[in-house]
């Protein structure tokens, strides 16, 4: 293995006092021993994240792979969707199956808009851990519990699911009082004016450092406003309208995306468009800096500016 | 020759490969430790407690056009009841089929068919969600269920109505394995269920037949139906002939088929594994409002 040095990431010893929403200069010049000459690392801290952006962070990322996988189980009681009020039932948008087939050994097979794909393995036939084979949608590597099981799968959902409301609105309510949502995901002007510069940054790996990496920058504040009060309280939505009891109270929510079933596919499209999301969001924490993101999202703490002097060995 | 740039990518997957089955294994353990099901059920406490707050009586479930009924309705749950009696009934057409009603009522009484055609009817075009995810409309008329409470007169104790119905599910007389499959809401799932002892499926033990239950706030709602028509014609065997209970604010397999009997009772928790339903003593929760 070779991440780094032992110990602490990069070995950084701070000084204790830590005030909150404070920007520190790291006044310890560390030094690396080398033969002839030290290595010397000024860094520059800010506090980025507050306790409760840490912990509904965390809270969110649980609950989200959860969500994710008891989902996958409820959607194998009935691998297909639909577009409307009901299933139509030999249209499918998209299904999941393993077709009988007395000439050859069965395949499992997935149908996308009238397509099919041999997804065998994967989607309509996999294998447990015995090899032996299951006619599921989703494999039992993707699912809550990992064998066939709807009645638990639901549980697992709407328990995670209030769970996520429940730090959800924790966050909405200390994001607006404190005024953090607004500084966290609304881009300024100069931003917008930058975005493609940003772009380009982007497709470079350059990230910013020093005073602009004390901010998101513009693309990362228009994914997160898109997440935040798009796709999650769209997730939300379509997977109350799911409900035969809320579609009474609120009928409302089924006109508005166009019926039960499409509100099953909705459901379906943003929860992998919110993992598309996650896996972008994993890539991009991995490249700007693995240790320093980490840490920032435990303790708060990231170094935003790094300076390398070369000295001379001091006396 | 090794590569060791593969071999890390090897290494990579393996562990996150490793660390994705220690997570769904873990997941497996809990989901059947009594205290973290215990825990999880508390989503679903929490689902009837929201949605009682949200559903006053007057809300109703949504209806729909005549065209908008599904060409073919997929039936849920039990379509062809193996049960003796029912099959002897069915070749009579129903002629001396009677369905009590009991228990904490002032005025216990048997309904023929006729009798239940004779009362007030309501006719509507709904939508059935099933628990597994597909959604079908229908044209159901029936006797509204408070027509015949009110007429029944309920005892003060009175909190749940159970629905006793016709379709062995397990046990003598449960119809052949190969059906199976397509008798439960969702396949192999009786395997994980929570069954009492010594009730387990197979000939030569006793029959278990589909049962359900309701409160009075469902049972005296506007839409709760006993349904004896669909779409028009006399209600379909596969759809639970003769008569069907409509729950239109609940999933699908709330809504028993074959009603035989129906029983006011204080508490549902003597009958069958004291959950509430067939389902329900299977994993499933009472409240299936979403």
């Amino acid at each position: 293995m070779n991440c780094g040095a032992p110990g602490k990431p990069y070995g950084v010893v701070r000084e204790a006092a830590e005030t909150v929403l404070a920007e520190q200069h790291d006044p310890l010049l560390l030094r690396r021993s080398a033969p002839d000459i030290a290595i010397v690392e000024r860094r520059r801290w800010f506090f980025r994240h507050p306790a409760t952006v840490r912990v509904t962070h965390w809270i969110n990322a649980l609950c989200f792979i959860l969500l994710l996988l008891s989902g996958y189980q409820i959607f194998n009681a009935h691998p297909a969707l639909y577009w409307g009020v009901a299933s139509d039932f030999e249209h499918p948008l998209v299904s999941m199956s393993s077709p009988n087939s007395f000439l050859s050994e069965p395949r499992g097979v997935t149908t996308i808009l009238g397509r099919s794909f041999d997804t065998t393995g994967v989607f309509g036939l996999s294998y447990d851990s015995q090899g032996q084979a299951l006619t599921r949608g989703f494999p039992n590597w993707l699912t809550i519990p990992s064998s066939q099981d709807l009645a638990t799968g639901r549980r697992w959902h709407f328990f995670f699911a209030w769970l996520f409301v429940l730090n959800g609105l924790a966050y909405f309510l200390y994001g607006f009082a404190s005024r953090q949502l607004r500084w966290r995901v609304i881009p300024s002007r100069d931003q917008i004016r930058g975005f493609w510069a940003s772009v380009r940054e982007h497709l470079t790996l350059h990230f910013p450092q020093g005073d602009e990496a004390k901010r998101y920058n513009v693309i990362q504040k228009l994914t997160y406003l898109i997440v935040i009060f798009v796709l999650l309280p769209l997730q939300i939505l379509t997977g109350l309208a799911m409900s035969p009891g809320i579609d009474a109270a609120f009928p409302w929510i089924l006109t508005l995306l166009g019926g039960r079933q499409s509100a099953r596919t909705i459901h379906f499209i943003c929860a992998h468009l919110l993992v598309l999301f996650v896996a972008v969001h994993i890539v991009m924490v991995i490249l700007s800096g693995f240790w320093n993101n980490m840490r920032s999202m435990v303790t708060g703490w990231m170094v935003i500016e790094k300076e390398t002097l070369d000295e001379q060995p001091s006396a | 020759m090794s590569n060791p740039p593969l071999d890390r990518r090897a290494l990579l997957k393996r562990t996150a490969a490793a660390a994705g089955a220690s997570l769904l294994a873990g997941c497996d353990r809990l989901s059947n430790a009594r205290w973290f099901r215990r825990t999880l059920e508390t989503g679903e406490d929490a689902n009837l407690f929201v949605q009682r707050l949200l559903l006053s009586p007057a809300k109703l479930a949504p209806e729909y056009s005549e065209a908008e009924i599904s060409p073919w309705f997929k039936p849920n749950g039990s379509t062809d009841p193996s049960d003796k009696s029912y099959k002897a009934m069915v070749k009579n057409n129903f002629a001396d089929w009677n369905m009590e009603l009991g228990g904490l009522v002032d005025n216990p009484a048997k309904f023929s068919l006729a009798d239940l055609r004779a009362m007030p009817a309501r006719t509507q075009i709904t939508r059935h969600d099933c628990v597994e995810g597909w959604t079908c409309i229908g044209k159901w008329t029936g006797v509204p269920l408070s027509e015949l409470l009110k007429q029944a007169g309920l005892k003060p104790q009175a909190r749940y109505i159970v629905f006793h119905c016709a379709d062995i599910m397990e046990g003598a007389g449960a119809a052949d394995d190969d059906d199976d499959e397509e008798n439960k809401p969702e396949g192999r799932s009786a395997s994980n269920a929570e069954s009492s002892s010594g009730d387990s499926a197979g000939s030569g033990t006793k029959p278990v037949y589909y049962y359900e239950s309701i409160d009075l706030e469902d049972a005296f709602h506007a839409q709760t139906i006993l349904a004896y028509e669909m779409n028009g014609a006399p209600l379909p065997i596969q759809h639970g002939a003769p008569l069907r209970l409509r729950l239109e604010r609940a999933l699908g397999y709330k809504m028993a088929k074959y009603v035989m009997r129906i029983q006011v009772v204080d508490d549902y928790k003597r009958f069958g594994n004291g959950k509430g339903g067939y389902w329900e003593d299977r994993g499933y929760d009472w409240y299936a409002g979403i």
